[in-house]
């Protein structure tokens, strides 16, 4: 049975996993086998039952055929959590742990340790707390609340909670599509010495650069199936490529071929003085038609925040206008309106309604144009819903199934389908492509470069050197300012510095230490 | 280790295709229907002991349905609230003030307002009252962010207070003689069935349609599934709630007036109680109390499972003074049977 026969006992191994959702296969043939010490990449498109297959490994999803061994011995009792706790632990992209308890009781939930009269001691677990951080290198204050910590924070917090139940091994679910690039170079210095204290990964991602760098063993799924399974080192990109998607077409350079803005181009955004008080001081910035312009810098700089106030969710001091017409503070109908079209940066807050369908979340914003007098007429919906599904290549049962049975990337395809739904003049998109398989992530930005092609502009907030290489222009945001601005062609090493505050202006934030500084600012985002 | 392994070879597994959206719609269907079953089993039960009336016409309209429709209004009423993510604890004091001040000021003995105001009044100044509390709940929940329990806790106190204070612990009777609306609203038939079954009828049906099929409507199921992406999509979430709490109200304030109607007088303690079957209800036809889900339908099936159940109890000669215990571990059983029916967990 074991593949690896040679080879040291694997940590965690899935055999035929099979999973289906009602009519939906989600996973038809899961295989997967991790040996001790590696960190081990999972990868595949949007939708190929990468998640699925780690619902089955957590215990979480009870698979319909196959079997899961955890050090050769059969998996527990489905409903058995604590032995499922003791073997494997997962860091999913919503957070698991109490927001209003603290660190320290978050870390010891149902498990705190006992003082006199069999009292619980808030002593004895701050200092049981402390002492489990410190094993692990996490810096993190236990008495803090739990609500208060970043991603990052939260994420390492989860792992060393993971590790004191004696899970050796853990699984991180996309961990870094919320994360900057500082927080994940951190992130990625910790996994390695995890590693090197014995803990064994599978890694989740669709940045294939990541890939390379932190595993040793990757294994592909393709259309719910095990495609292959290789060491990372044997495997090169394109192969890599051509084995997730399928075919062996390289993947091509998104809006290498844009013409230049032509000089007389009239503006369609225009943004004077615009003021988020603590957060975003006087900015100043025009976009014009047929113009992408991307906007870096880090989680504390205020961009998303910028983003928030041009449509309206945010009060703001400052004007905006779009096509020349101004556009109210704070009014985001008034904003939709006037022809802004817009992605929220993380779909899980405020991007779609879970329990409501495909076809009503991606035209939430046109509801107006489904019918008569206030009318919503199904039929017109689903008709329209259905284009935006094959414009997009969403993978979903059809456009009445709730947004909340899709994978991660092909809910995030439904946002961005509902951001292009209202014929914008000018698109304010937030990480547009956090989540998206490699493949989606070039039809996503080739319909930002086709849509911005002639009379529409685009303002691109990202993370993502990726997304931001589209950009016919960058600009830098640095504590809350526009601190530079690169036309297209610019250098990574550049903009990284700048993006981070070398040479810029300084950063307003304090920083704590090196996990705090983001802390903060991303608290404030919420 | 090995090196690159093979690919897989093709296990007889179907492509994993979509499902067909026939199949998922029809699915979706069958869930609103899942208290059809238990319904038919009650009229069966009923049948069965008492073949000669339960099934007549003047058995199920008059004794069950009759009983029941001032009920369904305010589980109507509740229901919006439930799907826009609220709470309204206050409509079953709606369901007794309402109609006590818009009867009082046309027969008390008193004379505030120009009062005594002309017998057509009582109707539009019912509903406008419970329309204005609804907005008062409104202001305190979407200006001032309070939690909508405790607005509607204290707002249930406090008009429960002013309800004893107008009616002064008595009850205001015979309306029927009166008032002509009144009348109207407790004795009409239309095709021989009675009016206030009519209302009850066509205000779910309305309900279906604009929850259904209009922007408005479906902004209800996006404000209470998730209040920060409706917002973000441009939804004015705040008057969507706002909205909806004035309509709940006034909702309320008919089904008290119908409620009045229908016994012929104006209760002190009118409503006491109610919006615990009311809750009951909406939640067994499968509204969710975390906001955006459930439908008109599904609460309307409660609403008759309900009555249909404290019918073929009494008709099963369960004493008076029980039926209060059994009725609440039967409301109980009801929940559990609606779960396992329609296979949704209630949350
Ligand atoms: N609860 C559910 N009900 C119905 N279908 C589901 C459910 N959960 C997942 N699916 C379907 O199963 C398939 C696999 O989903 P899964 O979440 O495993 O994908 P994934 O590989 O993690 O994708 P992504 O990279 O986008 O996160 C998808 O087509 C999805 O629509
Ligand atoms: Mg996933």
């Amino acid at each position: 049975m074991d593949p690896r026969a040679d080879g040291p006992v694997p940590v965690a191994e899935a055999v035929g996993v099979t999973k289906r959702f009602g009519a939906t296969v989600a996973l038809a043939d899961g295989r997967l086998t991790v040996a001790p010490g590696e960190t081990h990449a999972l990868v595949g498109r949007n939708g190929a039952g990468k998640s699925t297959l780690v619902g089955v490994l957590t215990g979480l999803l009870r698979a319909d055929a196959g079997e899961v061994r955890f050090g050769g011995s059969p998996a527990p009792a489905a409903g058995d959590r604590a032995a499922w706790r003791r073997h494997v632990a997962c860091v999913y992209q919503k957070p698991s742990v109490v927001p209003g308890l603290s660190v320290a009781e978050n870390l010891f939930l149902h498990r705190q340790p006992r003082g006199r009269f069999g009292l619980l001691s808030p002593r004895l677990l701050r200092r049981q707390a402390a002492e489990l951080l410190e094993e692990w290198a996490v810096h993190v204050d236990p008495d803090v609340a739990a609500r208060e910590l970043s991603v990052e924070q939260r994420q390492l917090v989860e792992i060393a909670g993971a590790l004191s139940l004696g899970a050796r091994f853990v699984i991180l679910d996309e961990p870094t599509a919320q994360l900057e690039g500082r927080a994940i170079a951190r992130l990625f210095d910790r996994l390695r010495d995890l590693r090197a204290q014995g803990v064994t990964f599978l890694y989740i991602s669709h940045h294939l650069p990541e890939i390379y760098e932190i595993c040793q063993r990757v294994t592909v799924f393709r259309d719910a199936r095990y495609v292959l399974d290789a060491d990372v080192a044997e495997l090169g990109r394109d192969e890599l490529v051509a084995a997730m998607i399928g075919e062996a077409r390289g993947l091509v350079d998104v809006g290498a071929d844009r013409p230049p803005v032509p000089a007389d181009a009239q503006a369609a955004l225009e943004l004077a003085g615009v003021t988020v008080p603590g957060i975003v001081t006087g900015v100043d910035l025009t976009v014009r038609r047929g113009e992408i312009v991307g906007v870096a810098g880090s989680a504390a700089s205020g961009k998303r925040q910028l983003a928030e106030a041009v449509v309206g969710l945010r009060p703001r001091e400052g004007t905006v206008r779009v096509a020349g017409l101004p556009i109210r503070s704070g009014d985001v109908p008034a904003a939709l309106r006037g022809g802004v079209g817009y992605l929220p940066g993380d779909r899980n807050i405020d991007g779609f309604v879970p329990a409501l369908s495909v076809a009503e979340n991606a035209t939430m914003t046109i509801t107006d144009r489904l019918g008569p007098a206030g009318f919503v007429l199904p039929k017109k919906r689903d008709e329209r819903a259905n284009r935006m599904i094959t414009d997009l290549d969403v993978h979903t049962a059809g456009p009445g199934q709730p947004v909340s049975e899709l994978s991660g990337g092909n809910a995030q395809k439904v946002v961005m389908a509902r951001a292009l739904a209202n014929d914008p003049t000018v698109l304010v998109l937030v990480q547009p492509t956090a989540g998206v398989d490699v493949r989606s992530k070039e039809s996503l930005l080739g319909a930002v470069d086709a849509e911005t092609r002639r009379n529409r502009a685009a303002l691109l907030v990202s993370d993502e050197l990726e997304d931001l290489r589209l950009c016919d222009r960058v600009v830098v945001m640095v504590g809350g300012r526009l601190v530079a601005e690169h036309p297209r062609g610019w250098r990574e090493a550049d903009l990284v510095a700048e993006i981070e505050g070398i040479g810029a202006a300084p950063d307003p934030g304090d920083e704590p230490g090196p996990v705090n500084g983001t802390a903060s600012a991303e608290r404030e985002q919420r | 280790m090995t090196d690159t392994s093979t690919a897989a070879p093709q296990a007889p597994v179907t492509p994993p295709k979509p499902g067909r959206p026939a199949n998922r719609l029809r699915l979706a269907r069958l869930r609103d229907f899942a208290l059809i079953p238990p319904i038919i089993a009650l009229l069966v039960v009923g049948y069965l002991l008492k073949p000669d009336v339960f099934l007549s016409q003047s058995y199920l309209v008059d004794t069950v349905l009759k009983y029941q429709s001032e009920l369904a209004l305010v589980v109507l009423a509740e229901a919006l609230v439930l799907i826009v993510g609220k709470f309204d604890l206050s409509l079953e004091s709606v369901v007794g003030i309402a109609p006590a001040v818009a009867v009082f000021l046309v027969v008390g003995q008193t004379s505030v307002l120009g009062a005594p105001w002309p017998a057509w009044t009582v109707l539009p100044v019912a509903v406008l009252f419970g329309a204005l509390i609804g907005a008062f709940n409104g202001l305190l929940i979407v200006r001032f962010r309070l939690s909508a329990f405790i607005v509607t806790l204290a707002m249930l106190i406090a008009l429960r207070g002013l309800q004893l204070a107008i009616v002064g612990g008595a009850t205001i009777s015979n309306l029927a003689n009166r008032i002509p609306v009144v009348d109207d609203l407790g004795s009409l038939r239309i095709a021989t069935i009675p009016l206030a079954i009519w209302i009850v009828v066509i205000a779910f049906a309305v309900g279906m349609v604009v929850l259904g099929y209009t922007r408005v409507g479906r902004s209800l199921y996006a404000v209470g599934g998730n209040p920060d992406a409706a917002r973000a999509a441009g939804i004015r979430v705040e008057r969507v709630i706002w909205l909806t709490l004035v309509v709940a109200g006034a909702l309320a304030a008919l089904a008290g007036l119908m409620l009045s109607a229908r016994l012929g007088s104006v209760a002190a303690a009118q409503g006491n109680g109610m919006i615990f079957t009311v809750f009951a209800a909406a939640v067994i036809g499968g509204i969710s109390l975390d906001g955006g889900k459930g439908s008109l339908f599904g609460a309307l099936c409660g609403v008759v499972l309900l009555g249909l159940i404290q019918n073929v109890l009494t008709l099963a000669q369960v004493k008076a003074d029980q039926i209060q215990a059994v009725n609440g571990l039967v409301i109980l059983v009801a929940l559990v049977l609606a779960r396992l029916t329609s296979g949704k967990a209630q949350d």
